[in-house]
């Protein structure tokens, strides 16, 4: 596998009337070819943000810092018609609501076709072609007829294929897709999964799963990346982050699940507030929530590389630590990093 | 059926009980003005013996029903009646002024769409000089009375550049270049306010299209802005514009009396004008209804044509 996408130490900062706020900070990353990679968070962690700047969509408002490597080249340095181009063809985006995708005084065919021709030099009749074509890889049933049917003729579920059909019409390389199911029902949830990782897996599109549905990412994903508060704070392979995370966060996380075994009880909350991003607390964001706060914790913990596949971003984790050059704590309350790694690979 | 053609019928039918109500209120109003056309025609020193001849010779003594049914038969028969007082058939007058009105409206109009629907979009996803200047051109215009803004322009290009006729007309078959410019002053006269009212609903209207989510996804296949503003946002945008177009058509036929009267043009406006001041019921009766169903059919297309752009339009009112 080789690295399709780098962030590298990449940071976003909004100007607003009442100052700036800092919605991605430091983020490091890398998404290989060919995987499913789940970005997974809370609202406003940052996940949307770093799509944006995937796509080149940013709002005016925002200032970027850092790298971020495309296929080797800079996407912050790339002029707004450079961007364009990659946009839709090898760079696409399936967004949230199907209802509110789609233009709905276009015909749904024509809006897969002139996703075709904005990048290729082809005929209508050629376009419209590819475009039956998609419609009938996604599993639309009866496109012919229904390529002139406004979208609000179909369902939720089928406006998502629709959407989809466009995202993929000229073959990406990167789709991102953010929080692709959240506004579908669940039976119609899992179909549009299993389309998406089919595509994935006939087209070898890498994909970018922005969620804060964990069981989505479970589903789906090779490998997740946890935000907190425009900070990613671990990163690891879809098995091993339920099986042993080792954020703070991530357990906490993980434990406000609802689960089989406490039934009955009260859900797990985590307490606290996530903070203000105009004036974020210097230093890990998770600081003040965290139970095992230290005075270290006043300092932004690198995200460092731990094992082959994992990295953590915490002063907890001797992987940390040994970043910055500090010895492991003593009594850590983490679990130990030799943890049994189900690694298939 | 097609569902386009029966949204176009329906719309159609719709307007049946329109023109009926419309016809009623036209007859009632003008007998609810104070004065009697008769006593207007014979002068005051007529006797009360005459003026019951000439009631009885024009069927004003009959009824409101019976002079309503009468007067409507004619209509339905393409007969709108005889001016009380030339005893010229009215149809034959608006031959006349009919077309007059149409020139005039429909070149305000003209002219008002083809500049505030694109200096709209142009400036809709603006900030800086082109919002701020096209903001105060929206309140200036429509701020603005037209009769003043017709004088102004006036004794500007008539009495010190000495361009343009102030006032009067030539029929376009006669002169087409003499008719185009004694038509200028009182089209851009009456187009201004359109404009402004017209620049500032599609900007308002493209604001909001610009925003929505469907954008950001043409936006993410890659498309070009020019594309998205003038094809996408344009199409989504085009119904208040039209709606705004359709009923400020009704504004225009009414700020047309005012400008037909000041620049002297004989168009329906002048001819209802001075009907009324005669109390000539039939004349009135007869160039409101013009006017009325004018507006009506104007309405009429711009629905059919919202219902053409927009798909939900015509399946909302089908359903």
């Amino acid at each position: 596998m080789s690295a399709l996408v780098e962030f590298r130490d990449v940071g976003v900062d909004y100007a607003r009337r009442g100052g700036i706020v800092s919605a991605v900070q430091n983020v490091s990353l890398t998404l290989e070819e060919n995987e499913t990679f789940g970005l997974v968070g809370e609202s406003g962690c940052g996940k949307t943000t770093l799509s944006m700047a995937l796509m080149g969509l940013l709002p005016a408002s925002a200032r970027v810092t850092g790298q971020l490597m495309f296929r080797g080249e800079d996407l912050f340095a790339m002029s707004e018609s450079e961007h364009r181009r990659l946009r839709g063809d090898e760079v696409s985006m399936v967004f949230q609501d199907p209802a509110t995708s789609l233009d709905a005084t276009f015909g749904i065919g024509y809006q897969v076709a002139e996703t075709v021709r904005a990048h290729r030099q082809v005929s209508r009749r050629e376009s419209k072609a590819r475009a039956l074509e998609l419609l009938r890889e996604v599993g639309i049933p009866a496109a012919e007829s229904r390529y002139s049917d406004p979208p609000h003729r179909l369902s939720g579920g089928m406006r998502q294929r629709v959407v989809m059909a466009a995202a993929l019409a000229n073959d990406p390389s990167l789709l991102l897709a953010d929080e692709p199911t959240t506004a579908l029902d669940v039976t119609i949830q899992a179909q549009v999964l299993d389309l998406l990782a089919a595509l994935q897996r006939k087209h070898g599109t890498t994909i970018l799963l922005i969620a804060h549905d964990l069981g989505v990412v479970a589903q789906i994903c090779d490998r997740v990346g946890v935000m907190y508060a425009g900070q990613l704070v671990e990163v690891a392979p879809v098995g091993e982050l339920f099986a042993a995370p080792r954020h703070p966060y991530t357990r906490a996380l993980l434990d406000a699940l609802p689960s089989r075994g406490r039934r009955g009880r009260a859900l797990r909350v985590i307490g606290g507030q996530v903070p203000d991003l105009s004036h974020p607390p210097a230093g890990c964001r998770f600081a003040d929530r965290c139970p095992h706060r230290m005075d270290v914790c006043a300092t932004v913990p690198p995200l460092a590389t731990s094992g082959a596949e994992r990295q953590i971003a915490c002063w907890l984790d001797p992987a940390t630590r040994a970043t910055a050059g500090l010895a492991p704590l003593p009594d850590s309350p983490t679990p130990n990093p030799a943890v049994p790694v189900g690694d298939p690979s | 059926m097609n569902a386009r053609l029966s949204y176009a019928l329906r719309r159609l039918i719709l307007t049946v009980p329109v023109l009926i109500a419309t016809s009623i209120f036209v007859f009632l109003l003008i007998r609810l003005v104070p004065g009697d056309p008769v006593r207007s025609m014979l002068g005051i020193r007529a006797t009360p013996e005459n003026i019951a001849t000439v009631r009885s010779q024009l069927g004003l003594d009959h009824p409101l029903p019976q002079q309503y049914w009468d007067w409507i038969r004619g209509v339905l028969h393409g007969d709108l009646g005889q001016d009380f007082i030339s005893h010229e058939k009215i149809t034959s007058l608006l031959k006349v002024s009919l077309p007059i009105t149409l020139e005039l409206t429909v070149l305000a109009m003209l002219l008002a769409v083809g500049v505030g629907v694109p200096v709209g979009v142009l400036v809709a996803a603006r900030t800086g000089w082109a919002r701020k200047l096209s903001g105060g051109f929206v309140i200036g215009a429509i701020s603005i009375p037209d009769f003043w803004l017709g004088l102004m322009l006036v004794l500007l290009l008539t009495s010190v550049l000495n361009l343009l006729p102030p006032s009067g007309w030539v029929s376009f078959t006669e002169d087409p270049v003499q008719n185009i410019r004694y038509m200028i002053l009182p089209v851009v006269t009456l187009a201004t306010g359109q404009t402004a009212y017209i620049l500032r609903t599609t900007r308002a209207a493209m604001l909001g299209t610009l925003s929505e989510p469907y954008i950001a996804f043409l936006r993410a296949k890659g498309l070009r802005e020019r594309s998205i503003v003038g094809v996408h946002a344009l199409r989504n945008a085009s119904g208040p514009i039209i709606t705004v177009t359709g009923i400020q058509f009704g504004v225009l036929l009414g700020g047309a009396i005012v400008i037909e009267n000041l620049f002297a043009l004989p168009g329906v406006g002048r001819l209802i004008v001075t009907a009324i001041s005669e109390r000539n019921y039939v004349v009135v009766q007869a160039g409101v209804l013009t006017v009325a169903c004018l507006f009506i059919v104007v309405n009429l297309i711009t629905d059919i044509i919202h219902g053409l752009l927009d798909p939900r339009v015509e399946e909302a009112v089908s359903a």
